[in-house]
């Protein structure tokens, strides 16, 4: 090989390097949610123990079932890995959703837990101590039984660095698991204290202080269980051959391609799941994967473009699906810094942004303006704040008062990837530098690579930026105890925002099991923040999925992943 | 000869250890942090920083890649950062399918590309030729992605003729032995799915193709030119030999090496250049499993990766440089 070629080869690498690197982190802004607005045949009693009909007919009887039952979901990325607590992404809790199951189990459209692997469930002692009575006659995929000794191994596992399944030496971690229960076995802030298996159907979680979140945090997929006889198989190996108790089984997996699962014949639930089979097809362009269900080679699709709903919903062969909102966009100060410690400044910015515009061009509509950081479907949403409304002269009257009349500079960073609560970061900053000059402030729109963005942002390196926040298990701990408590610097805290009233409201609403308590704890924090305005909230977004009007008894979850045990579909 | 193919694969050592030097820096120096982007933005300090520790991501840089190198000695690609698994026995269904479309995509550069270039040397200044090489010059200036879209539009959601997506009907998986999925339904007396393989192959193949085609037609037509202008091709045709013989057999036997050359590169380009095509046709191939690694920060992925594709670019243009001596008795090593 000439020398020139080797140059030739080496040139085109560096490029395709560099380029990659300004690109940044890739990931498509999809991993969504939606919900069935359209009503189709959804029978909100969706019992479990209906009786299976013999006949090849649906429950209500105004559709046929079509032959192949097998579904098609394609989405833009495929799953890290199929051992859910050891990773963080959405591709990977959307399969292992079906595949297993945890002790509680999320409603179908809300965060209310109800029953999953444990029937019931009791607190003691103030929440230092939870019971729970586990389904009997429940197997896993490979055929062993599943019971309290089970719950206790997975448990142990992410707990536990030296237990034999934790995997620490291959690069397992539990971030999840560390985030929720507070660290690991040994950490101080660790709140199991021991579980105990009280009989073959029934196990004991000890806390060494009550956490408001405990019974939430068990209907989080994060923590499903896993068949102990499968560790023992496979071994680290298990992100590679998932064996649950859920309602379809492991197939296949070929990478960045497609994911095969078949229907558990043995399911607990008679009669479900309805269908054959679901694949999960990864599909990384936007518009191709219109156009595959266009085509209908898929059924359902991730990841949307908000500009292509008005087209899907022209077509009478087509669905939308939304997701109710689990997240919040929002512009932070750096409370850190001059002048933005002061708070009337920032009051009068909060009046200088018009959400209205930014839902209407970025979001298609598909988002709610924000006035408080949590969802409005959270326990605890203050919904008598009184926004801070657009109102350009009022925020240059306010400027004037607060000693910025004759203007003011600063950096606007911004977002350098999409993600669901900010699908476009690029042309919103755009949209707001125009809202900001309006009140005679000029933003610099700074932008960087995404880790890199995190970390500056962490160190507390930023004037003004972007981001968001979305939700996991339904608790509004989750975003309150990350966003504003002086203990999440550094961390999720990047207003740098810490204020003793909030924080002491914060760790007493976390650790109470009441839930009316807590509810009032967190009206009062929203108060207190709406005050303080650390930072301006923009917008709750609603993610869509688009899909086949075949496709019946879909709905999809806020946590962004859900089983697909009732879906059904139709000729 | 043997003793050239020799000093060429001993070549191959300098090669791979500045590839894997550079490689390593470069993606060094890339701002970012792998722990961070794989627990994601919502990941606490405390649980970044213990990820670094067990991924030893902390560790000085010449430790790093004195570990790597180690491991790469003994034939080990490393593990992934992200998904944990053992880069040796993940990489090879990617590179099947790559090589695949690769293959499928020269074939057909070839056979197209080729036979344009001929025809229009032989009718030069005709409407062919004029036709031909304008299509050759927008194939070589087309952006590979409109022109996929354009095709699974037309094709897929209009004609509904080819799949648009994939590499085999998905609930009707190719039972994989080799990876490759026309050879695997062979193997497997799959009449059906060979037919599925073959059909998912047409519009991703067109689309990478298209640029090498073009390539090749213009270059095959200009090398023509040149022999058919020299004497002895006069005096085969004085003979009174039928012309098309002519330029097949005697014309185009001498104007094939630049042409090959062409193909040589092309082929390695393709290798490791198809992100574009595998991204919008999903395929599951090599370019895009390290495109996704370098927006992971996957290391090991991304030095494995890159190692694994210069070696075949190398092995592919010492194969071209043999079959110079075969084609062309005069060239000797």
């Amino acid at each position: 090989m000439s020398e020139r070629k080797i140059w030739l080869l080496f040139l085109s690498l560096v490029f395709v390097v560099v380029l990659a690197a300004c690109g940044g982190n890739n990931e498509p802004a999809d991993a969504d949610t939606n919900n069935n607005d359209a009503g189709t045949n959804n029978t909100s009693d969706k019992t479990n123990n209906e009786a299976d009909e013999s006949s090849g007919e649906n429950s209500e009887g105004d559709y046929s079932l079509a032959e192949d039952q097998t579904l098609i979901f394609a989405r833009g990325g495929d799953s890290v890995s199929l051992d859910y607590a050891s990773v963080t992404d959405g591709e990977s809790s959307r399969v292992t959703e079906q595949i297993y199951e945890s002790l509680l189990k999320f409603d179908e459209d809300s965060f209310e837990i109800g029953p999953g692997l444990a029937e019931e469930w009791e607190v003691f002692d103030d929440g230092l101590r939870f019971v729970f009575q586990l389904r009997e006659g429940v197997t896993f995929h490979d055929g062993t039984d599943f019971n309290a000794e089970a719950v206790k191994i997975n448990f142990e596992r992410w707990a536990d660095p030296d237990h034999e399944y934790h995997f620490a030496d291959e690069g397992y971690t539990y971030s999840v698991y560390g985030t929720q229960f507070g660290g690991f076995k040994g950490d101080d802030g660790h709140v199991i204290e021991e579980i105990n298996v009280l009989g073959e159907h029934e196990i004991e979680f000890v806390l060494n202080e009550s956490l408001g979140a405990f019974l939430q945090n068990m209907g989080m997929s994060y923590f499903s269980i896993t068949s102990p006889a499968a560790f023992e198989e496979h071994g680290s190996a298990i992100n590679e051959n998932p064996v649950g108790t859920g309602p379809f089984k492991f197939v296949s997996w070929s990478k960045d391609d497609s994911i095969v699962l078949e229907k558990n014949e043995d399911y607990w639930q008679e009669g479900y799941p309805k269908l054959d089979g679901v694949i999960f097809q990864v599909i990384p362009d936007n518009s191709a994967r219109l156009t595959a269900l266009r085509s209908g080679e898929i059924d359902i699709m991730d990841g949307l473009n908000p500009d292509d709903v008005e087209q899907i919903e022209s077509d009478p062969g087509l669905a939308i699906f939304e997701r109710e909102t689990n997240n919040i966009g929002y512009l932070g100060f750096n409370l850190d810094k001059e002048p933005f410690d002061n708070a009337d400044l920032r009051r009068a910015l909060n009046h200088a942004i018009d959400k209205e515009t930014l839902i209407t061009v970025l979001y298609a509509g598909l988002a709610e303006p924000a006035k408080n950081i949590i969802p409005p479907s959270y326990m605890g949403y203050n919904d008598s704040i009184d926004p801070y409304a657009y109102d350009p002269d009022l925020a240059r009257e306010l400027l004037d008062e607060a000693g910025f009349g004759d203007g003011l500079e600063f950096d606007l960073w911004t977002m350098p990837v999409a993600r669901p609560y900010m699908p476009d970061p690029e042309r919103a900053a755009e949209v707001m530098q125009a809202n900001l000059a309006d009140v005679g402030v000029t933003a610099n729109i700074v932008s960087m690579e995404w880790a890199t963005y995190l970390e500056r942002t962490e160190q507390g390196e930023h004037d003004i930026f972007m981001l968001g926040w979305s939700g996991t298990n339904g608790d509004p701990d989750y975003f309150f105890g990350n966003l504003l408590h002086s203990d999440a610097i550094p961390g999720g805290n990047r207003s740098f925002y810490g204020n003793d009233e909030v924080d002491s409201l914060l760790n007493q609403a976390k650790n109470s099991v009441d839930e009316d308590e807590r509810a009032e704890l967190y009206r009062e924090v929203q108060e207190i923040v709406h005050e303080d305005a650390p930072m301006i909230p923009l917008v709750h977004s609603i993610p869509v999925l688009a899909g086949s009007e075949r496709v019946k008894n879909y709905v999809p979850h806020l946590s962004t992943s859900e089983p697909l045990t009732n879906v059904e579909l139709a000729e | 000869m043997i003793s050239y193919t020799i000093r060429r694969l001993l070549m191959l050592i300098p090669v791979l250890i500045g590839m894997s030097l550079i490689t390593f820096s470069i993606i060094h120096l890339i701002p970012g942090n792998p722990a961070q982007t794989i627990l994601g933005e919502q990941a606490t300090p405390q649980a970044i920083e213990q990820l670094e520790e067990q991924l030893g991501l902390n560790q000085p840089y010449f430790v790093q890649y004195g570990n790597y190198m180690m491991g790469l000695l003994q034939g080990d690609l490393g593990t992934s950062l992200r998904t944990k698994a053992s880069i040796s026995s993940e990489i090879w269904p990617y590179l099947a399918a790559t090589i695949e479309l690769t293959i499928f995509a020269m074939v057909f550069a070839v056979i197209v590309g080729v036979n344009a270039g001929i025809i229009s040397a032989w009718k030069q200044n005709s409407l062919f030729d004029y036709t031909s090489m304008l299509i050759a010059l927008i194939g070589v200036s087309m952006p590979i992605f409109w022109l996929g879209l354009l095709e699974q539009w037309i094709f897929a959601q209009n004609l509904g003729w080819l799949p648009a997506f994939g590499r085999g009907n998905p609930r009707d998986p190719v039972e994989t032995v080799t990876n490759f999925y026309l050879l695997d339904s062979i193997i497997n007396g799959r009449p059906d799915q060979l037919w599925t393989s073959f059909k998912h192959l047409i519009l991703p193949g067109v689309a990478l193709g298209t640029i090498p085609m073009a390539i090749i037609a213009r270059m095959t037509r200009s090398s023509m030119l040149e022999v058919l202008r020299s004497d002895y091709i006069r005096t085969v045709e004085a003979k009174g030999s039928h012309t098309l013989s002519v330029v097949y057999r005697h014309g185009f036997k001498n104007a094939v090496i630049p042409v090959l050359t062409v193909v040589g590169l092309q082929t390695g380009t393709l290798l490791g250049g198809a992100i574009l095509t595998e991204t919008i046709f999903s395929w599951p191939g090599v370019g895009r499993y390290v495109y996704e690694a370098i927006g992971n920060r996957d290391y090991p992925v991304i030095q494995s990766g890159i190692i694994v594709i210069a070696t075949i670019f190398v092995f592919i243009n010492l194969i071209v440089d043999l079959l110079y001596t075969y084609i062309d008795p005069r060239i000797k090593y």
